[in-house]
């Protein structure tokens, strides 16, 4: 599969009229793979960070299917995450909860890692629907990914096809006991199994045209 | 407008098969590859059909062909026709057709779509080659009937262990009569 | 001061009819809008190369949510088909129930009751509603008036109370199956279907005020994203984006089904098709589907069946035949192409979304030229759904 253009080694003239090479894979990303970062202070420092963690779930506004209908609805005041202390951002950088919204096709799973590679650690990754638990009523379909957790390291699943809005927020309100307890360690998970889940992914994802790791 | 009457007139200038037809404003023709322009093009400026709605194919592997239905509208007499045409469907590689992209710049989606899912190639129709919908898909096109997508799907993407399917017809016929085979 | 574009700028187009382009130039840039981006409702994105400002142009990239439906539903029989047919249309699902139940409906030869066709009708308008008030949302969004889409919001929840009621499900509704309807409206219906008909006339009049009638909006769509009425039938334009051109297309009263003869209404055109003309005929048709919804309600026969005498669907196999069943949705004409062959499963299905159309030919067409910050408000005037795209 050939890479498109601006994404190959060649040389490139600057603004100076220097000439120079760049490698945009390369270059452009970290080279290194992600670490495991343990809990490094001591335990009634790290319930603190927990809870504050957990009190301020940044969602990134990533809708990748489905789903992303009934999040709409949270934002407004009927149903309002606000006051859970949950926003919707629309960068990776300023997010550390991505929720899939339904099912993940293979163009729009290369799209999420890529996004979830971007966000910065401690980050939590939610499954929504059934379709991220064992593929859904799109079980046979050639383009639907079956298992999320296979590719993602998931904190927490939501079922229902599709989930009611107050089932959204009890799903948050889990997800918050769960980090309170120091159990939400998805990034370390991903970053411990690394060489795995890129294993899976590649596999499915057969044109491959970004770095190992894209932070 | 009476279908009936216009494919009379068609029948006059074109050599067209039998008119099946469906409801009163709406009918189906099958037509020989070589006269599809022409009739499009008599359709569109002389009848009053300009809406092309849909161009699709079905595959009828049994028979080796491919049936390509391209469908009008008039929306001034409120009908439409819909233009079928056979083509041949090769064991390996693409069925080709032509193109007409520049009857309807719109058309050249459906093309694109088609190429893709299906394997039938508009030599000359803008991006024709590109990919639309899949990505790095490296099957046979998949709306074939030859490619079997559960088969794809079980070898491709882990599945999760646990998953009860049950064909509703049998299914029925063992809860109620367990005891007949 | 209007603002005039330096076309000394642009590229020449080579042989083959395609744009001369050096992106290793620095004079042009390659900028993607998407997958997601807010008033889009699904994944879709814009390939645009710009120069300075200005979008030379623009390809659409399509198929993040693509789930293969057509080929699934040649595996399921066909009442298994119809869970799955809603969901292709995501924010507004009913129209495909409808359109696979007519469509098997009429090659099994069975006529569904009078009763049913007034409840299927009262749910597309319920779902039109939705669409269009999801839209406004999204448009005004665009353009940064955030306040919109809080209101518009709120009230679609209202009405997907009433479809709560009404099918049991918010979203998915699974109602209309082939033979009819699953239910008759529960008790206390008319009632409460008022209720939130008269705050959705009470939100539209401040979206009103505060959307068409603010000066930021008008100087930013007025004018802009302008559909010559040449192209409507070139790039097969249909919906409320042919109707803001000036060429009345309305499915319902060119090729009338269900129970619209009966419905008294007329078509809501505008004359200068720019992105607002496009959000005011928006506007009208939801007060317009608003006055249908009273008027189902009023002529609608409260007793009689609600399914036709439909075979064991466990065994059902129709004889061979194809047909083509369309209805007009929010966005414009919505079809479904079936072809049986004697089996208990579809041969071939084949949706045709309005927005394969709008979104792929026609916005590749409109956007050269287009200053970069209105590529949004452009691309949610057409009111795409990018998952019947792809389907």
């Amino acid at each position: 599969m050939s890479m498109k253009p601006e994404l190959m080694k060649r040389m490139v003239k600057g603004p100076d009229g220097v000439e120079f090479e760049v490698e945009p894979l390369r270059d452009y990303y970290c080279e290194a793979p992600p670490t495991v970062m343990p809990a490094a202070y001591s335990k009634i420092v790290e319930d603190l960070f927990n809870w504050a963690r957990a009190e301020s779930l940044w969602i990134l506004g990533f809708g990748t299917g489905c789903g992303a209908i009934e999040m709409r609805p949270l934002m407004t005041p009927r149903f309002d995450a606000y006051r859970y202390g949950i926003q919707w951002r629309p960068t990776p950088r300023q997010a550390n909860l991505l929720v899939i919204s339904g099912y993940l096709s293979v163009k729009t799973l290369k799209r999420a890692i890529r996004a979830y590679e971007q966000m910065q650690s401690p980050k939590y990754v939610v499954g929504l629907g059934s379709c991220t638990i064992n593929g859904g009523m799109y079980w046979d379909s050639y383009n639907t990914i079956k298992r999320l957790d296979d590719y993602l390291p998931v904190d927490l699943y939501i079922t229902g096809c599709m989930p009611r809005p107050e089932a959204l927020l009890a799903g948050f309100a889990d997800l918050k006991k769960l980090i309170k307890a120091g159990k939400g360690e998805g990034a370390n998970q991903y970053a411990a199994n690394f060489a795995w889940y890129k294993a899976n992914q590649k596999r499915v994802i057969h044109d491959w045209d970004m770095p190992d790791y894209n932070w | 407008m009476n279908l009936r009457e216009l494919y009379n007139r068609l029948k006059a200038l074109f050599p067209l098969g039998d008119l099946t037809e469906q409801r009163p404003d709406l009918a189906f023709v099958t037509l020989p590859a070589e006269f599809l322009r022409p009739t499009l093009l008599h359709l569109r400026d002389r009848a009053g059909f300009t809406h092309l709605v849909l161009l699709t194919a079905v595959d009828w592997l049994e028979e080796g062909r491919f049936q390509l239905t391209y469908l009008l509208s008039n929306r001034s007499q409120a009908c439409d026709i819909g233009l079928r045409v056979m083509i041949d469907r090769p064991a390996s590689g693409l069925a080709t057709m032509e193109s007409i992209h520049d009857i309807w710049p719109t058309a050249a989606t459906y093309q694109r779509e088609l190429r893709e899912m299906f394997g039938i190639d508009f030599p000359g129709s803008p991006r024709i080659d590109e990919e639309f919908i899949l990505e790095g898909w490296n099957d046979i096109p998949p709306y074939r009937r030859d490619f079997d997508t559960l088969k794809y799907a079980e070898a491709s993407y882990n599945q999760r262990p646990g998953r009860e399917t049950r064909d509703p017809a049998t299914h029925m016929k063992q809860q109620l009569y367990p005891g007949e085979a | 001061m209007s603002y005039v574009p330096d076309r000394s700028q642009y590229p020449a187009k080579n042989a083959d009819g395609t744009l001369d382009i050096d992106l290793t130039s620095g004079k042009y840039l390659k900028l993607w809008q998407g997958p997601n981006h807010p008033g889009i409702t699904g994944n879709m994105s814009v390939e645009l190369t710009v120069c300075g400002d200005e979008v030379v142009e623009g390809k659409t990239h399509v198929g993040y949510l693509h789930r293969g439906f057509e080929k699934l539903m040649e595996r399921r029989t066909f009442i298994q088909c119809f869970p799955i047919v809603c969901r292709i249309c995501v924010p507004e699902p009913d129209f495909n129930e409808y359109c696979y139940a007519a469509a098997v409906e009429e090659l099994a030869g069975i006529q569904s009751p009078v009763r049913s066709d007034w409840i299927r009708t009262l749910i597309l308008e319920m779902g039109r509603i939705n669409s269009y008030m999801m839209y406004l949302g999204g448009q005004a969004g665009a353009f940064g008036l955030g306040v919109i889409a809080q209101w518009t919001t709120y009230v679609r929840d209202l009405m997907l109370d009433r479809f709560e009621e009404l099918t049991g499900a918010r979203i998915y509704h699974m109602f209309i199956m082939p033979g009819g309807v699953r239910d008759g409206l529960p008790e206390g219906f008319d009632g409460r279907m008022e209720e939130t008909l008269r705050e959705m006339e009470r939100t539209l009049k401040d979206v009103y005020e505060v959307m068409f009638c603010n000066a930021v909006f008008k100087k930013r769509s007025i004018g802009v994203g302008v559909i010559d009425p040449d192209w409507l039938e070139d790039y097969g334009v249909t919906g409320p984006n042919a109707r803001a051109a000036g060429v009345a297309k309305d499915v319902r009263k060119d090729q009338p089904y269900l129970v619209y003869p009966e419905l008294d209404f007329a078509p809501v055109t505008g004359q200068d098709s720019d992105i607002y003309t496009r959000a005011d005929v928006r506007r009208r048709d939801v007060l317009v589907s608003i006055d249908l919804i009273r008027q189902i309600l009023a002529k609608m026969p409260r007793s009689g069946p609600l399914m036709a005498k439909v075979p064991n669907v466990l065994h059902w196999k129709i004889p061979q035949g194809e047909t083509y069943i369309r209805g007009e949705c929010s966005r414009g004409e919505y079809g479904y192409y079936l072809v049986t062959d004697g089996s208990g499963y579809p041969r071939r299905v084949n949706v045709r979304g309005p927005s394969y159309t709008h979104a792929m030919a026609l916005l590749e067409r409109m956007i050269v030229n287009v200053n970069i910050s209105d590529v949004a408000g452009l691309m949610v005037s057409l009111h795409t759904y990018p998952p019947e795209i792809e389907r």
